[in-house]
C-alpha cells in the first residue's frame, strides 16, 4: 500500500498532518505527533500583531510605576533581555525541528510587509522546512474594495516567496468573489500550496450579559463540504498542492478530501477533542478503508472525484444547487 | 591600563566593591539601602564573578535582624560576608553587630544613612542610624560622595581584613545613595591589589571548623567578663593606622588621596567647620568660593568617625584656628551636645589636659544640627555659619536650614547666596512619575557622562503619593567633576512636562536670568502665552526667559506610546539646551533607545524612534510679548473654611514649601488631625466615572471597589432635593415601600484617580447601547464645576442611620460613609478596598495599628493624610510603630481596652446606687455585636457621661475617662504580606495564640510592594521578583493553616474582587468573634504587572483556578461541635495558568526562562492541586470530628 502524498514540494510518507494548533506550542506535544504517525506539522501561527502588542505592553508593565516614587524606583527585578518578539516561537521550531524527523512547517500571520518578511526568514533559519501564511483579515473597512484585498494577498505572496528559498503554503479563506480567481492569480505568484480554508473568528452574543463573546467553536465534519467544492474544482487547474483543513474527525473526510484532489489533509479540532493518539487511529482507519475498498495508493484516489473526473462536471455548479432543492421538494412535498 | 568612567549611583557604587570582594550576602529590603541588596542579587542572576572568579551567595532574609544573624553565622565559619541595611534595619542589626565585633569578625556592613523613626518616620537622609551603632565596636567610615562610596567601600573592607575590626562604611540616604554622577570605576587589579590573599585566608582560618576545633560564643562570669573586653583595645588602638595605610595604598594605585580627617581651605584659617558625609562636598565648595574674597575658612572632613583619632584629628586643624563648628546630621535630644560635637569638644579638651594643644588657647567650639531627614543644607547656610563662628559669641547647639521660633537654636542665613558656577549646565524637570522623566533624564545623563568632555550629575526629588506623584529632576553637566550635593538652585534650563503644573507649583521659582524654559504644552506657540498664569507670565519676562513649547502628548500618541512622553521631552532637551551638538545627541537618544529595547521587542524601538524623529518638528520657539496680560491666578491650595492648621500647615506642605514651616507650627509629639487628604483636591485624573441614574440598579459595588473612596452612596427625603443643584442628579430609591425616597451616587470626581474598577465591576448595561454601563468613564473637565457643586450638596445631605442600613450586604454597606478616604495610593490599589470597608463597617470605634509598609505610607505620609471622621466627630484612630511590631503593638490597644472596661466596669458597680442597679446593669450586660446594639450601648453611654459630668465626684470623674471604652472597640492591625509572613511572624504568631480579642487583616499582595517588589514568603510558586528572579522555588506559606492550626482563632481568606459578600461576612465575624482573627486578603497591585483595572477579574481567576480558595474557620462552630472550617469557592474550573500568565509577574519567565516556566508552573499547579485536596478534605469533614471537650 503506497500512502505517500507530495505536498509543497516536500515527499510525505502519507497525507495526514497535524494543522496549527495550541498543540504544537510544546515541542513534547510536537514529538508525541511524530510518533502517533503525522506525517508533518503545522505550528501554531506566530501573530505578528499579537507579538507587537505583546512587546509594547511588556514594557509598559515592567515600567509601569517606576522612577515615581522614592521608596520603590522598580517594581520588577532587572530583565536585560527577555522574548517579546518571535524568540519564543522560534525557539519551538528549531528545537521541533531538530528532535523530529518529520517536516515543521512555520504558520505566519503577519501585518506588515516587513513583519510577512523578516519573520518568513527567521522562521526558515529556525529550520522550517516550509511556511503557511495564515491571512486573517477583515476589510472592515467599507472603502476597501475586493480587488484590493485580493492584491494585498497577492503582494504578500510574492513578498515572502522572494524571500525565503523554502516552500510557502497561502490559507485563504473561503469569502471571495471568485476564489478560483483568486487561487489561479496565487498560484501564478508562485506559492507551493493553497489551503482551503481558514476559519475566521465570528463574534457571539452572550445576551444575558450583552457582550461580545470570544471563542472558537471546534470545527464540525458537516463543513468539509465548501472545501470539498473548491479542491475538487481546483484540481488539476492550478501548480500549487491543495491542502485540505477542517471538519476531518474520521477516514471519511480524509477520503473526501484525497478524491476531491487535496495532496494532504490537515487535521486540527479532532486531535484537540481526542487526543494527539487520534493521529494513529485517522492513519489507521484510512489505511484500512484503503485496503476494503482495494486501493493501491493515495495517487490512485487523488481527485478521483474532482470536477474534471467526475462523471458529470457541472454537479459543481448552479445546477446542483437546483437540483438540491428538486430533491427537498420530492422528499418532503406533500 | 585604561582609567574607565561610568555612571553610577552611591548604591551601585558601593554594591560593586561589596559583590566584588565578598562570597556571602544576607539582606533584607530597606529604603534608602535596597537598590545594594538587588544589584548584588541581579548580578549573582547574571553569574558575575567576584574577584576570586566565583559568584557570591545572595540571599533574603525575613527581617534585618536574620540578615545580620545569617552574616555573622558565615563569618563565624570563614566566609567574607557582607550585608546592606539603613535606619531601623541596622538598629535591627544591633545585638548581632556587638557580638561580631566583639569576636573580632572582619566584615563590612555598607548602610544608606537615614533618619530613624521619633515623632514620625522619615525615609530620608540623616546619620541618626548610624550614630546609634557608634558603642557597637565597629568602626565607621563615612563617604561624602557617589566617588567616596565606591573608593571608601575597598578602604573599609582592605582594613577590616587586616584590622579584624568590623565596619560600617556610610554615606548619605538619597543624597549620595540615589544621586547618580560620574565616577571612575575601580579596576579588578585594583580591588585585587587591595585585598590580598593572606588577610582573606587568615579570616578563613579563624573560622568554625570541626578539623580544628575550638568554640566560640562562651558565657562568662564575673571573674573574666571585664578583662575580655579590654582585651580588644590594641585592635581599635591601631584601626586608623590601618585605615590611613590602606589610604594610601589606594592613592597610590588609583591617585585619588583620602585620610582619615581632610583639611581644605585657607591654610591659615580662623574659621572652621567640621562635617561628615555628603554636607563636606558642600562646605568644601562654599570654601573654596569664601577663599576667593579673602575669607580665612576651611573645613576639617572626618571620614573615620570610629575609632575616632584625636591624633589625627588634631593633625589637620590649621593652627590659626579661632573657632570651630562642628556640624551632626543627627539629634541626640537628651544629651549635652550631638555625637561628633561631643567627640571633638573630648578631643580637644584631652589636648589640653595632656598639654597638647596645638594653639595657646582652646579655640572656641560650638556644635550645630543640619540636614535631618534630608533636609537641604547649602552653601548658603555653609557661609551663615562662617559667618556665625566670626561673633565673639556663636551659639551653641544651633540649627541651620530651619527656622526655630521655639527655642531659637536656629542661625539666619542668606538664602540669596548662590554659588553655581556658570560653567555648568544646571536643569530642572518637573514631571509626573508615570510620564517617564526621571528615567529619561537618568538616560541624558548616560548620554552626557559617556562623552569625556563632561562629568555629569543627577538628584531626583520623589514626592509622597504612590499615584499621579510629581517629580522633579535635579540635572547638572559640565567640564569638571561636580560636587554640589544641593538641589540646583539657579537653573539655567528648565522644563516643564505637564502644563498644569503651572497652575499648582512655582515652576519657574528657581530659573536663572536668561534660562530656558521647555513647556510641554497642549497648546501651540501662538497660543500658549494667553494660557499662562501671569505669575508666569511675569517670570518669563522679568528673568528674560527663552520660551520652547511642544505638544508632547500629542506626539506620543500619534506614535503610540500613550502617555509616555520620556523621549519626546528628553529630545528636545537636546535640541535647545545645546549640551551637545543637536543631531549628536539625537544619534546618541536612537543609540540608546536600541540598546534598551531591542532585546525587548521591535515595536518599542520603532514607537520610540518614530517619536524622535517626530519631536523636532513639532517642537517651537515662543515670541515672548513685553507685557504680562494673563487673568489667570494660580490657584488657591486649600479653601478658606479649611481648619486652621490645614490652612496654616498643611497647605504649605501640600504647596511644596513646607520647609518654610518654623518649629512652632508642627506639632510637638508626632500628632496630626485626621481626615486631611479631604482637602487636597489633587484632580489627578482627566477621565472620571460619570453615573446614569436611569440605567443603574442600586447595587453598591461600584462603590465597594473604588480604592479612593470617590463614590459615595445616599437615600434622602425627595423634599431635599428641592435646593439641589440642576445638575444634580438622583433616581427612586429601588425597593419597595419607600416611595419618597431618593437615591443619589454621587462621583468624588477631583479626588479619582481614574482607575475604573467602578466601571469593571458595574453589571448594568444600557439596554439600547450595550456598551453604555450605569457608571462610564468621561473627560472631566466640562462638568467639573457643576459637579463640585453637586458634591458640596450632597456632603450637606444627612449622612444615613446607621441603625437602619443593613451591614450584611454590599447594597446596604454603600450608605456606610467611608472613614478613609482620598489616600495617595496607586490607581486602583488593590488594598484599599478592604481598608475603606473597615472603616465602613467599624470605623467610629476602630483602633488601627499599622505595620509600616504601602498602608503606612498611604495610611500616613505627610502632608495628607486619609482616615477621616464623621458628622458625629468619631472616626478611627491609627498609629504605625514599626514594621515588625505591628501585632504585639495592636495588641497592646486591646490589652488597654480590656483593662479600662474592666476598670470602668469596676467604677460603674462602685457607682451603683449613685446611677442606679438598673442603669448600671443595662450598660454591664449590653451585647454589642449588631450595630443596633452598638448604638444602643453609645446612647446609654452618653447618657451616663452627662450623669457623671454633673457629680463632682472623684470617682466619677475616673469613670468618666474611662466611659468611652464602655462601649465595644474594635482594634485592628493591618499590614502587608512583609509584615505577617515575615518580619512580623513570630509577634503576629504570638498575638494569634494569645485569647485575645483582637483583629488581623493582611492586605496580601504576595510581595513587598513599598520597597519596590522584593520577595517575601507569601510570593507565590513560579512568580518573579527581586530575589527570586529565576521564578521562586518554592510555595508560599499557608498562613491560614498555621492559624487554624492553633484551633481557637478565626481565618478566613477573602478576595473582593472575587466573592464581595464573601469578604463582608468574614469581616463581619472576624470582628464579632470574641478571640483572635485573621483575615487574609488577596490585593492586586502593580507588581503583579498587571493592568490595574483588571484586579478584580484576577482575583475572580485566582479563585476559579483554586490558586486562592475563599474560606472561613470560625472557631464558634468548633464549639457548637460542628465542622468550623468552609470552603467558599467551588472547585478549580481553569488551570492555573489561565489565571496567572495574565500577570507579567509570572510571564516575564516564559520570556526569559521558558523551561524554568514550564517546569514551575507545573509545580504550581500541583501544589494548588494539593492545597485543594487538603481543604476539601478539611471542609467535608464530619462534625462529629470536632467534638471537642468544651472550654471552661
Amino acid at each position: 500500500m503506497d500512502m505517500r502524498t507530495t505536498y509543497m514540494g516536500m515527499k510525505l510518507k502519507h497525507p495526514i498532518i497535524a494543522s496549527a494548533s495550541p498543540l504544537s506550542e510544546e515541542v513534547d506535544n510536537i514529538k508525541r505527533m511524530e510518533d502517533a504517525g503525522a506525517s508533518a506539522v503545522v505550528m501554531f501561527s506566530l501573530f505578528e500583531e499579537q507579538l507587537r502588542h505583546e512587546s509594547a505592553a511588556l514594557e509598559h508593565f515592567m515600567s509601569y510605576g517606576t522612577n515615581s516614587y522614592a521608596e520603590a524606583l522598580s517594581y520588577f527585578p532587572a530583565v536585560e533581555e527577555y522574548h517579546a518578539g518571535p524568540e519564543r516561537y522560534l525557539d519551538i521550531l528549531r528545537r521541533a525541528s531538530e528532535s523530529v524527523d518529520i517536516p515543521i512547517i512555520g504558520s505566519l500571520n503577519g501585518i506588515t510587509d516587513e513583519g510577512w518578511i523578516d519573520y518568513a526568514k527567521n522562521m526558515e533559519q529556525a529550520g522550517a522546512r516550509g511556511i503557511e501564511l495564515n491571512i486573517y483579515y477583515i476589510p472592515a473597512d467599507i472603502n476597501i474594495s475586493g480587488q484590493e484585498v485580493e492584491r494585498r494577498y497577492v503582494d504578500i505572496a510574492k513578498h515572502v516567496k522572494a524571500s525565503v528559498s523554502i516552500p510557502v503554503a497561502f490559507k485563504l479563506s473561503a469569502y471571495f468573489s471568485s476564489v478560483g480567481h483568486l487561487a489561479k492569480q496565487l498560484d501564478e505568484a508562485g506559492v507551493d500550496a493553497l489551503v482551503l480554508f481558514n476559519r475566521f473568528w465570528q463574534p457571539d452574543f452572550d445576551i444575558e450579559q450583552r457582550e461580545i463573546v470570544h471563542s472558537l467553536d471546534l470545527s464540525r465534519s458537516g463543513q468539509i463540504r465548501l472545501r470539498l467544492l473548491w479542491i475538487a474544482l481546483l484540481y488539476g487547474r492550478v501548480k500549487a498542492s491543495l491542502g485540505a483543513t477542517t471538519g476531518v474527525y474520521s477516514h471519511v473526510e480524509v477520503v473526501k478530501y484525497l478524491m476531491a484532489g487535496a495532496d494532504a489533509v490537515m487535521t486540527t479540532s479532532a486531535l484537540l477533542k481526542h487526543g494527539i493518539s487520534f493521529l494513529t487511529t485517522l492513519h489507521d482507519q484510512l489505511k484500512q478503508w484503503m485496503q476494503e475498498n482495494e486501493y493501491g495508493s493515495v495517487a490512485q484516489m487523488k481527485g478521483s472525484m474532482s470536477q474534471q473526473h467526475v462523471a458529470n462536471p457541472t454537479a459543481y455548479e448552479r445546477a446542483n444547487y437546483i437540483k438540491i432543492l428538486e430533491s427537498y421538494k420530492s422528499t418532503y412535498a406533500l | 591600563m585604561t582609567t574607565q568612567h561610568i555612571i553610577f549611583d552611591g548604591n551601585e557604587a558601593a554594591a560593586y566593591v561589596a559583590y566584588k570582594t565578598n562570597e556571602v550576602c544576607a539582606i533584607y529590603p530597606i529604603t534608602p539601602s535596597s537598590t545594594m541588596g538587588e544589584l548584588a542579587d541581579q548580578w549573582t542572576t547574571e553569574g558575575r564573578k567576584n574577584i576570586w572568579d566565583n559568584v557570591p551567595v545572595v540571599v533574603e532574609m525575613q527581617s534585618e535582624g536574620g540578615a545580620a544573624g545569617a552574616v555573622h553565622g558565615a563569618l563565624q565559619t570563614g566566609a567574607l560576608s557582607t550585608t546592606f541595611t539603613a535606619s531601623q534595619g541596622l538598629l535591627l542589626m544591633i545585638p548581632n553587630m556587638y557580638k561580631i565585633a566583639g569576636e573580632l569578625t572582619s566584615t563590612v556592613f555598607h548602610v544608606a544613612a537615614r533618619s530613624l523613626a521619633t515623632q514620625g518616620l522619615s525615609i530620608f537622609g540623616d546619620h541618626s542610624d548610624v550614630m546609634a551603632v557608634r558603642s557597637t565596636g565597629f568602626a565607621l567610615l563615612a563617604s561624602g560622595s557617589v566617588q567616596e562610596a565606591h573608593d571608601l567601600a575597598l578602604v573599609a573592607q582592605a582594613t577590616t581584613l587586616e584590622a579584624r575590626i568590623p565596619f560600617v562604611h556610610f554615606f548619605d540616604g538619597f543624597r549620595t545613595s540615589h544621586e547618580v554622577n560620574k565616577i571612575t570605576l575601580l579596576s579588578d587589579d585594583d580591588i585585587m591589589a587591595m585585598i590580598p590573599d593572606d588577610l582573606v585566608l587568615a579570616h578563613r582560618a579563624r573560622g568554625l571548623n570541626p578539623d580544628h576545633p575550638f568554640i566560640r560564643g562562651t558565657a562568662q562570669n564575673p571573674d573574666v567578663y571585664f578583662q575580655g573586653r579590654e582585651t580588644v583595645n590594641s585592635f581599635y588602638r591601631d584601626t586608623p593606622g590601618i585605615v590611613q595605610a590602606k589610604m594610601d595604598q589606594f592613592t597610590s594605585l588609583t591617585g585619588r588621596r583620602y585620610s582619615l580627617f581632610e583639611y581644605h581651605g585657607h591654610p591659615e584659617a580662623e574659621r572652621v567647620i567640621v562635617i561628615m558625609g555628603s554636607g563636606a562636598e558642600t562646605v568644601r565648595e562654599t570654601v573654596d568660593f569664601l577663599q576667593q574674597s579673602g575669607d580665612k575658612v576651611g573645613v576639617a572632613q572626618v571620614r573615620l568617625y570610629r575609632p575616632f583619632s584625636a591624633e589625627h584629628f588634631m593633625q589637620v586643624l590649621p593652627a590659626t584656628t579661632k573657632a570651630i563648628a562642628v556640624l551632626d546630621r543627627s539629634k541626640d535630644p537628651a544629651a549635652n551636645g550631638e555625637p561628633l560635637y561631643v567627640d571633638v569638644v573630648t578631643a580637644l579638651s584631652e589636648a589640653l589636659s595632656d598639654g597638647n594643644l596645638p594653639w595657646a588657647a582652646l579655640p572656641r567650639v560650638v556644635g550645630g544640627r543640619y540636614g535631618l531627614s534630608s533636609k537641604e543644607f547649602t552653601p548658603a547656610m555653609v557661609k551663615g555659619i562662617y559667618e556665625e563662628l566670626s561673633n565673639s559669641a556663636p551659639k551653641n547647639h544651633f540649627t541651620i536650614g530651619i527656622q526655630d521660633d521655639l527655642t531659637h537654636t536656629s542661625l539666619d542665613y542668606d538664602p540669596e547666596f548662590v554659588i553655581e558656577p556658570d560653567t555648568t549646565v544646571r536643569a530642572m524637570f518637573f514631571g509626573l512619575g508615570a510620564d517617564g522623566t526621571v528615567s529619561a533624564n537618568k538616560n541624558s545623563i548616560k548620554i552626557i557622562g559617556e562623552d569625556p568632555r563632561f562629568y555629569a550629575q543627577g538628584y531626583f526629588v520623589y514626592d509622597s503619593k504612590k499615584s499621579g506623584s510629581q517629580t522633579v529632576s535635579h540635572l547638572r553637566f559640565g567640564p569638571e567633576p561636580i560636587r554640589s550635593t544641593y538641589l540646583v538652585q539657579s537653573a539655567n534650563f528648565i522644563g516643564c512636562h505637564q502644563f498644569n503644573f503651572l497652575e499648582s507649583a512655582d515652576v519657574l521659582a528657581r530659573a536663572a536670568p536668561g534660562a530656558t524654559f521647555l513647556l510641554n504644552s497642549p497648546h501651540g506657540p501662538d497660543k500658549v502665552w494667553e494660557t499662562l498664569p501671569r505669575v508666569v507670565q511675569q517670570q518669563i519676562i522679568d528673568k528674560q526667559l527663552s520660551l520652547y513649547v511642544i505638544d508632547a502628548y500629542k506626539v506620543a500618541r500619534d506614535a503610540g506610546m500613550g502617555t509616555r512622553i520620556n523621549t519626546i521631552m528628553q529630545t528636545c532637551f537636546f535640541a535647545v539646551s545645546n549640551v551637545l551638538p543637536r543631531d549628536e545627541a539625537i544619534a546618541k537618544i536612537k543609540d540608546t533607545i536600541r540598546k534598551t529595547y531591542l532585546k525587548k521587542g521591535e515595536e518599542v524601538v520603532r514607537k520610540n524612534f518614530q517619536a524622535v524623529d517626530e519631536t523636532l518638528a513639532n517642537l517651537h520657539a515662543v515670541t515672548i510679548p513685553t507685557q504680562a496680560a494673563s487673568s489667570i491666578t494660580r490657584r488657591e491650595i486649600v479653601p478658606a473654611n479649611a481648619p486652621d492648621f490645614v490652612r496654616n500647615v498643611t497647605a504649605l506642605m501640600m504647596d511644596g514649601r513646607g520647609d518654610e514651616l518654623p518649629v512652632s507650627m508642627l506639632p510637638n509629639d508626632g500628632t496630626y488631625p485626621s481626615g486631611t487628604a479631604a482637602w487636597e483636591k489633587r484632580n489627578i485624573s482627566m477621565f472620571v466615572p460619570v453615573w446614569e441614574p436611569d440605567i443603574c440598579i442600586q447595587c453598591g459595588n461600584c462603590g465597594l471597589v473604588c480604592p479612593h473612596s470617590v463614590i459615595r452612596s445616599k437615600f434622602y427625603d425627595k423634599s431635599s432635593l428641592k435646593s439641589a443643584p440642576s445638575s444634580f442628579k438622583s433616581a427612586a430609591l429601588s425597593g419597595r415601600g419607600f416611595p419618597d425616597v431618593y437615591y443619589t451616587l454621587q462621583v468624588y470626581v477631583e479626588d479619582c484617580t481614574g482607575c475604573t474598577l467602578c466601571v469593571e465591576v458595574c453589571p448594568a448595561k444600557s439596554k439600547e447601547k450595550s456598551g453604555v454601563k450605569a457608571i462610564n468613564m468621561r473627560p472631566k473637565d466640562p462638568d467639573l464645576e457643576p459637579e463640585r457643586n453637586n458634591i458640596a450638596f450632597f456632603q450637606d445631605l444627612p449622612d444615613n442611620d446607621r441603625g437602619r442600613i443593613d451591614f450584611s450586604t454590599v447594597r446596604g454597606v454603600q450608605y456606610l460613609q467611608p472613614l478613609f478616604e482620598f489616600s495617595g495610593a496607586c490607581a486602583g490599589c488593590g488594598e484599599t478596598p478592604y481598608l475603606k470597608l473597615l472603616s465602613q463597617l467599624f470605623g467610629d470605634r476602630l483602633l488601627i495599628a499599622n505595620a509600616t509598609g504601602c498602608s503606612s505610607i498611604y495610611g500616613g505620609n505627610l502632608p495628607t493624610t486619609p482616615w477621616a471622621v464623621n458628622q458625629e466627630g468619631r472616626g478611627p484612630v491609627w498609629s504605625n510603630s514599626l514594621f515588625e511590631d505591628n501585632a504585639e503593638f495592636g495588641l497592646g490597644f486591646q490589652l488597654t481596652a480590656e483593662k479600662h472596661r474592666a476598670v470602668a466596669y469596676q467604677l460603674l458597680q462602685e457607682m451603683r446606687s449613685t446611677l442606679g442597679a438598673d442603669f448600671v446593669d443595662d450598660i454591664l450586660s449590653a451585647t454589642q455585636d449588631e450595630e443596633s446594639e452598638i448604638r444602643a450601648q453609645r446612647a446609654r453611654v452618653n447618657e451616663l457621661k452627662q450623669r457623671l459630668d454633673k457629680l463632682n465626684d472623684e470617682t466619677a470623674t475616673r469613670l468618666l475617662s474611662l466611659a468611652d471604652q464602655l462601649v465595644r472597640r474594635s482594634v485592628w492591625l493591618v499590614g502587608g504580606d512583609g509584615w505577617a509572613y515575615d518580619i512580623g511572624a513570630g509577634g503576629l504568631d504570638h498575638v494569634l495564640s494569645m485569647d485575645r480579642d483582637v483583629n488581623v487583616l493582611v492586605l496580601d499582595t504576595e510581595v513587598y510592594s513599598n520597597t519596590g517588589g522584593q520577595m517575601s514568603k507569601s510570593t507565590p510558586l513560579a512568580a518573579v521578583a527581586k530575589f527570586a528572579v529565576g521564578g521562586k522555588i518554592v510555595g508560599k506559606k499557608d498562613l491560614a493553616l498555621q492559624a487554624i492550626s492553633y484551633g481557637h482563632v478565626y481565618v478566613a481568606r477573602v478576595a473582593l474582587g472575587a466573592n464581595p459578600q464573601q469578604t463582608l461576612l468574614a469581616f463581619r465575624e472576624a470582628e464579632t468573634f470574641k478571640g483572635p482573627s485573621l483575615i487574609l486578603a488577596y490585593s492586586p497591585c502593580i507588581a503583579h504587572g498587571i493592568n490595574m483595572e483588571h484586579g478584580l477579574r484576577q482575583q475572580k481567576l485566582a479563585v476559579e483556578s483554586g490558586y486562592w480558595p475563599l474560606m472561613r474557620y470560625n472557631p464558634d462552630l468548633r464549639r457548637d461541635e460542628r465542622n468550623p472550617f468552609m470552603l467558599d469557592s467551588p472547585r478549580p474550573t481553569i488551570p492555573l495558568k489561565d489565571y496567572a500568565y495574565k500577570e507579567l509577574r509570572y510571564d516575564i519567565l516564559r520570556r526569559t526562562n521558558p523551561d524554568q516556566a514550564d517546569l514551575l508552573m507545573k509545580l504550581a499547579q500541583e501544589n494548588v492541586n494539593l492545597k485543594w485536596r487538603v481543604y476539601e478534605e478539611m471542609a467535608t469533614r464530619g462534625d462529629p470530628q470536632y467534638h471537642f471537650a468544651k472550654p471552661n
